[in-house]
C-alpha cells in the first residue's frame, strides 16, 4: 500500500506540526526553572517527555485512521495525540493545567483525553493496551465500525499486561493494531539490557497475529505496513503487532543528563532526524520546491503558535473546582 | 380483612444477582459479562448461573486467566459506549490487575474533566471463615474505598444484592461490587439465613449510597457491612435477652459513605460499636468512628471496633474463627462500654 502524495504531505505536515510543538513546549518549559531546575516551577510542571524524532511512527499509522478509530498511547503522546487530530489547542491548554484544557487541567500531559477523536492515553507502562482491546472488543459487539490501535514503547512489551491483552485479542480475532514504537531506551535502560529477544515482534506468534517489523524510522514505510494491517482489522482477520524502529532525539523526560548514551549515539541519530529526511524524500521524489516547504512550514508554525498563545492566555482554574468530576 | 400479598420469593444473593444482571442484559443490549469462569460454569459462585444460556457467549465471555487484559479492556468498552460487568473471582486477586483499577477504571473520569465515562462494574468475592486462607478470603473493603473515582458496594441480603446490582450497572461511574462468600447460599461455603430473602421479581434499584437501619434499637448503633451486618444481627439478639436495645446499621456501600445515617442512628443511642471483617487498622471502622467524632456526637462510652486482626488470615480453623468477628466479641466490645 503506497502512500499517496497527498498523504505524504499530510505526513510531513504533522511531523512538522508536531516537532514545533514540542519545541515550544521544550522551550517554555525550562521557564521559571533556571538556574536551579526545580520540575515543579515554571508554566509547564511536572514530567515532560518530548517525541521529538518518533514523529514518523504517529503520521505512518494514523494517516489510515479517522476520527471513529480509536487510539490509546502512552506517557509520550503529543506527536501521536497530534497525528490523530486531537484539539491541539486544548491539550496545550492542558499541558499549562488550564481551564480551557481538554480536562480542566486535571489530567496534563501524561492523561490527554479527547473523546471527539477517540483518543486517550495514560501515564502507566502497559495500560494503553488493555483499553485498546476492549474498544476493539466494543466495536465488534456494536457492529459499529473502527478498530483500535494502542501504542506502547518497546519497554513496555515487557510488562504483563502487554502479553495478557495480546493474548485475549488474538484468541478473540479482535480489530487492533499495537504499535510498539521502540526507541532503544527504556529511560536509562536499553533493550539490549532489558529484552530477551533482538524483536518485539516476534513475540507475535505467541498470539496467534503476524508480527511485522520496520526499520529506518520511515513514515512511507510505517504507512505501507500498518495500511495493510488496518485492512486486516477492518476487514475482520483480527489483530497485528507491529514494531518501528524509531529514534528518541531527546532524553526520557526533560531534565535527562542523558549520561547513559553511548558516546556519539545521538549526534548519529540527530543525522537521521526523520523531518529533513522526510523533505529530502519529497523534494526527490515529487519535487518539492523550498517554496513549497517554506508555506507547510509556516501552516504548522501557525498551528503551534496559536495552540500555544491560547494555553498561555486562558486562565487556571479555581482550585475547589478540583473537587469536582471525580464521579459524574 | 384481607391483604393482599406478594407471594413470598425467596432467593440467595448469588440468585438474586444473577436476576439483576439478567434483567438489565434484556433491556439494554450494552450490558455484557466478562470474566473466569462466568459462562457455561455460571461463575464460580453462582451468581451469573443462567446467563451463558440464555444471552450466549458473545455477551457472556469466558476470559483466559487474565485478569489485567479483560479489566483493562472493560474499561476501554466502557469509555466506548459499553457497559461491562466483569468478575474478579477472589478480591484477593486484585494484586495482578490493580493498574486497570485504580489508575485507569476510577481516573479516566476525573483525568478527561468527566469527558470520558467509564460505567463498569467489577464484581468480586471477599470473605472467609471456610479456611482457605489468607489469598482467598480477605475483605480489603478500605483498599478500594480508600482510592478515589470508584464506588464500593457490599451488599448484607438478596434484596439489596439485587437492587444494588441494578443500580451499579446503571451508574455511570465505576461501582466496584464486593460480595460476601458465606453469604452467596452456596451450600458447600456455609449458608447464611438471614441473607436470603424475598426479592421481588420485577427489578428496581437500592441507591447507592444509602444506609439502611436493618434492625432498629435505642441504645447501642452496631456499624457493619456484608458479614459484619449478620454478626451485629446475632449480637443484637442476644442483647435484646439481656435487656439492651441494639441498632444495626447496614451501611451497604463505603463509596459513597452514607455519614449522616451514621450520625443519626449515634446521635440516638449515644454508643457506637463498628464490626468489619477487614483489617484493624486503617480501615472501615476507624472511618466511622472517626466521622462521629468529627461530627461531635454527644457519646455515652468510648466508641469500640470488632475487626479482623491485624495478620494474613490463617489455615487453620482454631486460628482462623478465633480470628474472625463474632457475636460474642461484639457483646464484649459492648459490656467494655458499660464499664466506663
Amino acid at each position: 500500500m503506497i502512500p499517496s502524495q497527498e498523504q505524504e504531505k499530510w505526513m510531513y505536515k504533522h511531523m512538522l506540526i508536531s516537532r514545533f510543538f514540542e519545541e515550544a513546549i521544550e522551550k517554555i518549559y525550562m521557564e521559571g526553572k533556571s538556574p536551579a531546575f526545580n520540575m515543579a516551577n515554571g508554566p509547564i510542571p511536572g514530567e515532560m517527555h518530548l517525541s521529538n524524532g518518533q514523529e514518523p511512527c504517529a503520521v505512518g499509522v494514523c494517516a489510515h485512521l479517522n476520527a471513529e478509530d480509536i487510539v490509546t498511547s502512552t506517557h509520550r503522546p503529543h506527536h501521536v495525540a497530534i497525528a490523530k487530530g486531537v484539539d491541539l489547542k486544548g491539550m496545550a491548554a492542558e499541558i499549562f493545567g488550564k481551564t480551557t484544557g481538554l480536562s480542566g487541567g486535571r489530567g496534563g500531559h501524561m492523561h490527554i483525553f479527547d473523546p471527539a477523536v477517540n483518543f486517550s492515553c495514560s501515564g502507566i507502562i502497559g495500560q494503553s493496551v488493555g483499553p485498546a482491546v476492549g474498544a476493539a472488543l466494543s466495536r465488534v459487539m456494536q457492529q459499529k465500525s473502527g478498530i483500535a490501535v494502542a501504542y506502547l514503547g518497546e519497554g513496555a512489551a515487557n510488562q504483563g499486561a502487554f502479553h495478557e491483552a495480546l493474548n485475549m485479542a488474538g484468541v478473540w480475532k479482535l480489530p487492533v493494531i499495537f504499535i510498539i514504537e521502540d526507541n532503544s531506551w527504556g529511560i536509562s535502560v536499553s533493550k539490549r539490557a532489558s529484552t530477551a529477544v533482538e524483536r518485539n515482534s516476534d513475540r507475535a506468534a505467541s498470539y496467534g497475529m503476524p508480527g511485522e517489523f520496520i526499520p529506518g524510522n520511515d513514515p512511507v514505510e510505517i504507512f505501507k505496513t500498518v495500511g495493510l494491517a488496518v485492512d486486516r482489522a477492518r476487514s475482520g482477520l483480527g489483530p497485528t503487532l507491529i514494531e518501528i524502529e524509531t529514534s528518541r532525539l531527546a532524553g526520557h523526560f526533560m531534565g535527562d543528563g542523558e549520561a547513559y548514551r553511548p558516546a556519539g549515539e545521538k549526534e548519529a541519530l540527530m543525522k537521521v532526524d526523520p523531518i529533513p529526511v522526510m523533505k529530502a524524500r519529497l523534494t526527490d521524489v515529487y519535487n518539492w520546491s523550498d517554496e513549497d516547504d517554506a508555506e507547510l512550514v509556516s501552516d504548522a508554525h501557525r498551528v503551534v503558535d496559536e495552540a500555544i498563545k491560547f494555553a498561555r492566555d486562558s486562565e487556571y482554574p479555581a482550585p475547589e473546582e478540583a473537587m469536582e468530576k471525580v464521579f459524574v | 380483612m384481607t391483604q393482599v400479598k406478594e407471594k413470598e420469593r425467596k432467593l440467595t444473593i448469588a440468585r438474586a444477582m444473577a436476576e439483576a444482571i439478567a434483567q438489565e442484559m434484556r433491556t439494554d443490549e450494552k450490558v455484557f459479562v466478562m470474566g473466569e469462569d462466568i459462562g457455561e460454569l455460571g461463575g464460580v459462585f453462582g451468581n451469573t448461573r443462567g446467563l451463558y444460556k440464555e444471552f450466549g457467549p458473545v455477551r457472556v465471555r469466558d476470559t483466559p486467566i487474565s485478569e489485567t487484559a479483560f479489566i483493562g479492556a472493560a474499561v476501554g468498552a466502557a469509555s466506548d459506549g459499553m457497559k461491562p460487568v466483569v468478575e474478579l473471582m477472589f478480591v484477593d486477586f486484585f494484586g495482578v490487575c490493580f493498574d486497570a483499577i485504580y489508575n485507569m477504571m476510577a481516573k479516566n473520569t476525573y483525568f478527561s474533566g468527566g469527558n470520558v465515562t467509564v460505567p463498569m462494574v467489577l464484581m468480586t468475592s471477599t470473605g472467609g471463615g471456610y479456611s482457605d486462607a489468607g489469598q482467598h478470603s480477605q475483605c480489603v473493603h478500605a483498599t478500594f474505598a480508600h482510592l478515589p473515582g470508584m464506588k464500593v458496594v457490599a451488599p448484607s441480603n438478596a434484596y439489596d444484592a439485587k437492587g444494588m446490582m441494578v443500580a451499579a450497572i446503571r451508574d455511570p461511574n465505576p461501582v466496584v461490587f464486593m460480595f460476601h462468600k458465606a453469604l452467596q447460599g452456596m451450600g458447600w461455603l456455609g449458608t447464611e439465613k438471614d441473607a436470603i430473602v424475598h426479592v421481588p421479581e420485577a427489578d428496581y434499584e437500592v441507591p447507592l449510597g444509602k444506609a439502611v437501619v436493618t434492625r432498629p434499637g435505642t441504645d447501642v448503633t452496631i456499624v457493619g457491612i456484608t458479614s459484619g451486618v449478620h454478626y451485629g444481627l446475632k449480637a443484637a439478639r442476644i442483647l435484646e435477652e439481656q435487656g439492651v436495645s441494639a441498632e444495626v446499621l447496614d451501611l451497604r456501600s463505603l463509596v459513597p459513605l452514607d455519614r449522616d445515617a451514621v450520625i443519626e442512628s449515634v446521635k440516638k443511642t449515644g454508643r457506637l460499636i463498628v464490626v468489619d471483617e477487614d483489617y484493624h487498622s486503617y480501615g472501615m471502622t476507624g472511618e466511622i468512628i472517626a466521622t462521629v467524632v468529627e461530627a461531635g456526637v454527644p457519646l455515652k462510652a468510648a466508641p469500640q471496633r470488632v475487626a479482623y486482626p491485624d495478620i494474613p488470615i490463617p489455615f487453620t480453623p482454631p486460628m482462623e474463627q478465633w480470628a474472625l468477628p463474632s457475636p460474642e466479641k461484639i457483646i464484649e466490645a459492648f459490656n467494655k462500654m458499660k464499664e466506663v
